[in-house]
């Protein structure tokens, strides 16, 4: 049984690089009603552009494709968010998850995937290739005293 | 992304300001190797005190920088980092001075 979200975004755009910015942003905007710090929130606006920036970079190398984005919010105060695309998809998870492990040339860090993993509680990453990619990160907002 | 550099004797400072991500990524590279090129520096100062979100791109952009300085036989530092930036590069292991309270 699938539990359901209190609360959910969902987008989808193109892949641009002008749109990294966006979607961190949207995901920012929608997380405020846990009343995140600062700090938490900008764990959540980097995790978002390093996924993002993945499915921009590596997904469609060489054309511009759809990207899914989805944010929820669960009982306990959960973030989930799901970073999807339909490119061509990575051919050894594992391996792709590695720190400095790239196949972005000088541009980028191969710092990706450390990243989220290392700023959210959680991180699923589904590739099949040729098909796409699915990401997924969780992150438990904590309760703030003087909060309701 | 804007880059402004600045040059005192054989340093070079270059101050961002604005979201360093994959997307400004790009001509900040550009920017920085343009000013490398004109200055030949012995030291290069990245100044992030105008830098309001950075992410993996900004690793790329440090790990260039110190690539380059170290074939000028030069130094690299990095500072006035915001908390934000300074995570990222914490997660990375790049030694960065942090923002103090009070600075611009």
């Amino acid at each position: 049984m699938k539990i359901k979200p209190n609360n959910y975004i969902a987008l989808d755009f193109l892949s641009r690089s002008v749109n990294e910015g966006f979607a961190r942003t949207a995901v920012a905007a929608f997380a405020a009603q846990l009343d995140p710090t600062l700090d938490e929130l900008g764990d959540i606006k980097t995790a978002v552009s390093e996924a993002v920036t993945n499915a921009i970079v590596h997904a469609y190398p060489d054309e511009l494709g759809k990207i899914g984005l989805r944010a929820s919010i669960f009982d306990g105060n959960v973030l989930e968010i799901v970073v999807r695309d339909w490119g061509c998809g990575i051919p050894d998870v594992n391996k792709a998850r590695e720190p400095l492990y790239t196949t972005g040339g000088e541009e980028r860090s191969g710092m990706g995937f450390t990243i989220m993993e290392s700023f959210m509680d959680a991180l699923i990453v589904r590739s099949k290739p040729g098909k796409g990619t699915v990401v997924t990160m969780k992150r438990r907002i904590a309760q703030r005293s003087g909060r309701k | 992304m804007e880059v402004k550099s600045s040059t005192n004797d054989r340093a070079l400072t270059l101050a961002l300001r604005g979201e360093l991500d994959h997307h400004a990524a790009r001509e900040t590279v550009t920017a920085m190797e343009r000013a490398l090129e004109a200055g030949l520096p012995m030291q290069l100062v990245l100044d992030f005190s105008g830098v309001t979100f950075m992410d993996s791109s900004g690793i790329a952009v440090a790990m260039r920088a110190s690539r380059r300085m170290a074939a000028l036989g030069g130094t690299v530092a990095i500072i006035n980092v915001p908390a934000q930036a300074k995570k990222v590069f914490d997660a990375a292991g790049i030694a960065c001075a942090a923002k103090t309270e009070g600075s611009k």
